[in-house]
């Protein structure tokens, strides 16, 4: 990024983090964690300890940081390097991206930027218009509907959280991941020492991974003597058993539709499930125990926007809650082929012209490489 | 007299002890065991058929303790059976098999008695290979009687006894919910992960409210290596500073013994990851599922190994027959039956079936064949 756009960047998020300690705060049990940052165009600084919200206050005052980032595990001594580190255990995390759905809307705001000549287009294009290059670097913004699917994603994995794995409510806290997701941390459970392996194990329970037609009685061979689950288990097989079922009184003619169309099928129609009832996580991070995470109430350097915790997640709205920079109006020079709307006001579309933006509006076009600082 | 009693042990590092004029046969550390014993209100009233089905619990050394026998004893002529038994039991479980005990002779001594000795000459032996496999085959003849007892006892109070074992020795809370077994899904996530079948990843299981159901079989099943474990631990922390007189022999039998088997052993570093996988798996006396068994076979085969000596490396495996194993291997290399030759899985394949473990050293190659031969330059 350039020098220019790093500087009105900064200068905004500088203002953020001196006047808004009220959203900045360590996590419980601070002291255990790994903390680590990023500056602009330099690397990951990690192994740091931080022991209270003062210490952090202080180091995003100094350091103006691009992102901020926090261990999920628990370590005796977080500040040495990983292998002496001596792991104690970690919260369960997970990541719901929208550009992991696969959902249809995507082409819809997805910008593709020509790398050598900068225009951009939201078509995908082989060459670019302008200057032939095939080079591209994209540019993505969330729809009403990226959100919502991925609301809905978080629904089904506090379900199966809840209710298969037992854990509380109280347990369960939901973020705005910042840009296009939610982050969902899972703290003081049984499930805090589990290894990698086991996690992956877990998170492929979650997606319905591996699910094979025996263990929803189905037989290979003989199949008139498979049994099906029924409405009232729990789990998966209830979970399957609502969705082929629907109620009772359709159940005895669909369980022998379903057996007579045979093993094979079966597998079909469980493959079918996983893709709508299995919940699209991302399994990398699950499964990674040494992870840093992003610090909740920091800014993503990707958007401009803070990952915040969502008290509501039916009405919350990140465009509106997670937009929490100034609103001093400064001039970029904006190519924002698409429509954008932050805090309730819409901006653009702009072909590469000079406006006027809210500070907030400003920075997340330039996070998005879809703007520059003048 | 032999030194291998000694005066002044504190008690609490004493497992087996058989009072000879007040001396020990002693063990050092262990303090799980100390603390099993010491809560001596909530002890069950354990019998000899229990001990002989359990012989690793503290209460066999108490048992034997209050039986008075010692040591010399058993090395006098008269318990030459007993001997002789302890060192069937080894003989048994070095070649892969499970020790029968018949159910008569659970209610005598000589079932207990007898893995004492077998452990004395083991130990004597100082061969660990010897010593890792009597341990996971008596950790299999144990889970055996431990589904029984789960089983028969389910709807009893005396279920508590298999379920005390679990708890006391890996601290896993098993409970009953009509006639079923349930754990604690991360208890039940920690140990089904070393097992690579698909009926074990947790999306296959019933999970309900944190927990996963189980049948009696699968319940100790998921315990097995932490029984051989359990055991082997145990064997390990028993000194034996000299031998008997007695069990001189069958000592030395025994190092001829291991070095027949050592010889057969043939792991290569030059073998792929999925490969080495698949034999640790086996060594470990895991279940390696067909598909597994299958890459192990082909491979070995492709690099000219015979079928004789590919077949002792699944003798580890829960299943374990010679004949059949034999069989299978001579179908796959294609010197029986239908003549087809078999050749070695795709990494692809392997892949999708979760069995590979690639390295960067796989770099560049698409059937584990290939390994070692094709480096890619980087
Ligand atoms: S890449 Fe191929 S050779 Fe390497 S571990 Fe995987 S399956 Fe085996
Ligand atoms: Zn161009
Ligand atoms: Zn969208």
């Amino acid at each position: 990024m350039n020098e220019k756009n790093i500087s009105l960047i900064e200068s905004a998020f500088k203002e953020y983090y001196f006047n808004r300690f009220d959203l900045i705060h360590v996590p419980k049990r601070a002291t255990e964690r790994e903390f680590g940052y990023q500056k602009f165009n330099s690397g990951m600084i990690r192994h740091l300890a931080i022991k209270n919200d003062k210490e952090l206050h202080l180091l995003l005052m100094k350091e103006i940081p691009s992102d901020v980032y926090c261990s999920n595990a628990y370590y005796t001594f977080p500040n040495l390097p990983m292998s002496e580190k001596d792991w104690k255990g970690a919260d369960l995390i997970f990541d719901i991206d929208a550009k992991d759905l696969a959902l249809p809307c995507r082409k819809d705001h997805t910008i593709f930027k020509c790398s050598s000549c900068n225009s951009s287009v939201i078509e995908f294009q082989s060459q670019c218009p302008k200057c032939g290059s095939t080079k591209f670097e994209t540019a993505s913004v969330m729809c009403k509907n990226c959100i919502s699917e991925s609301k809905k994603e978080v629904t089904k994995l506090v379900d199966i959280l809840t209710s298969d794995f037992d854990i509380k409510k109280e347990e369960i806290e939901v973020y705005f991941s910042g840009n296009e997701g939610f982050h969902i941390r899972v703290t003081n459970s049984d499930y805090e020492p589990l290894g990698s392996q086991e996690r992956a194990d877990l998170v492929d329970y979650i997606m319905f991974n591996g699910a094979i037609p025996e263990s929803f009685g189905m037989k290979r061979q003989n199949n008139s003597k498979s049994s099906l689950p029924t409405l009232e288990e729990k789990g998966w097989r209830g979970r399957i058993a609502h969705r082929l079922f629907t109620s009772k009184s359709k159940t005895p003619k669909i369980t022998k539709e379903i057996i007579s169309s045979g093993y094979t099928a079966f597998q079909v129609q469980l493959e079918e499930i996983k893709k709508t009832m299995g919940v699209r996580v991302d399994p990398k991070v699950t499964m990674d125990i040494h992870r840093i995470f992003r610090l909740e109430g920091s800014i993503n350097s990707k958007s401009g926007l803070s990952k915040i915790q969502c008290d509501n997640l039916d009405s919350f709205d990140p465009f509106l809650e997670a937009c929490l920079l100034g609103d001093d109006n400064v001039q970029i020079l904006a190519d924002c082929p698409l429509q954008i709307k932050l805090k309730n006001k819409k901006f653009g579309p702009y072909k590469n012209e000079l406006v006027s933006l809210p500070k907030y509006a400003a920075v997340y076009m330039l996070c998005k490489g879809l703007g520059n600082a003048i | 007299m032999t030194n291998l009693f000694e005066d002044n042990l504190n008690s609490y590092e004493i497992i087996w002890k058989i009072p000879s004029h007040g001396k020990t046969l002693v063990n050092q550390q262990d303090n799980q065991i100390f603390k099993l014993s010491k809560n001596k209100e909530n002890v069950l009233k354990i019998g000899i058929k229990d001990l002989a089905k359990y012989p690793f619990l503290t209460e066999a050394g108490e048992y034997l303790a209050n039986t008075g026998l010692s040591l010399e004893q058993l090395s006098h002529p008269d318990w030459k059976p007993i001997v002789e038994k302890a060192y069937g039991r080894i003989v048994v479980a070095s070649s892969g098999q499970i020790y029968g005990s018949d159910l008569e002779s659970l209610d005598n001594d000589s079932e207990l008695l007898s893995f004492i000795v077998a452990i004395i000459l083991l130990k004597s032996a100082g061969i660990a290979t010897l010593i890792r496999r009597f341990s996971l085959a008596e950790a299999r003849r144990s889970e055996r009687f431990l589904q029984q007892d789960l089983w028969v006892s389910r709807d009893k109070k005396n279920l508590e006894l298999p379920l005390k074992i679990i708890q006391d020795l890996f601290a896993v809370k098993v409970s009953i919910d009509n006639d079923e077994f349930v754990i604690k899904v991360p208890d039940y996530l920690q140990r089904a992960v070393h097992f690579h079948e698909k009926e074990w990843k947790l999306v296959n299981r019933r999970v309900t409210n944190g927990f996963v159901y189980l049948s009696a079989h699968e319940t100790v099943r998921l315990i097995r290596a932490e029984l051989g474990e359990y055991i082997n631990g145990k064997i390990q922390s028993v000194n034996i500073q000299s031998i008997p007189q007695g069990f001189k022999q069958r000592v030395e039998d025994l190092v001829i013994l291991a070095k027949k088997f050592s010889d057969t052993t043939f792991v290569s570093s030059e073998y792929p990851p999925c490969v080495k996988h698949g034999i640790e798996v086996l060594e470990k006396g895991e279940n390696l599922p067909h598909s597994g068994r299958f890459l192990l076979a082909t491979y070995l085969l492709s690099k000219g190994q015979t079928v004789d000596q590919i077949a002792p490396l699944f003798k580890n495996a829960p299943d374990y027959n010679e004949r059949t194993t034999k069989y299978q291997l001579e179908h796959i290399s294609g010197s029986s039956g239908s003549g087809t030759k078999y050749q070695c899985p795709s990494c692809e394949k392997l892949r999708s079936e979760s069995l590979c473990f690639a390295t960067s050293d796989c770099d560049g190659i698409i059937n584990p064949i290939q390994f070692g031969k094709k480096r890619k330059n980087k």
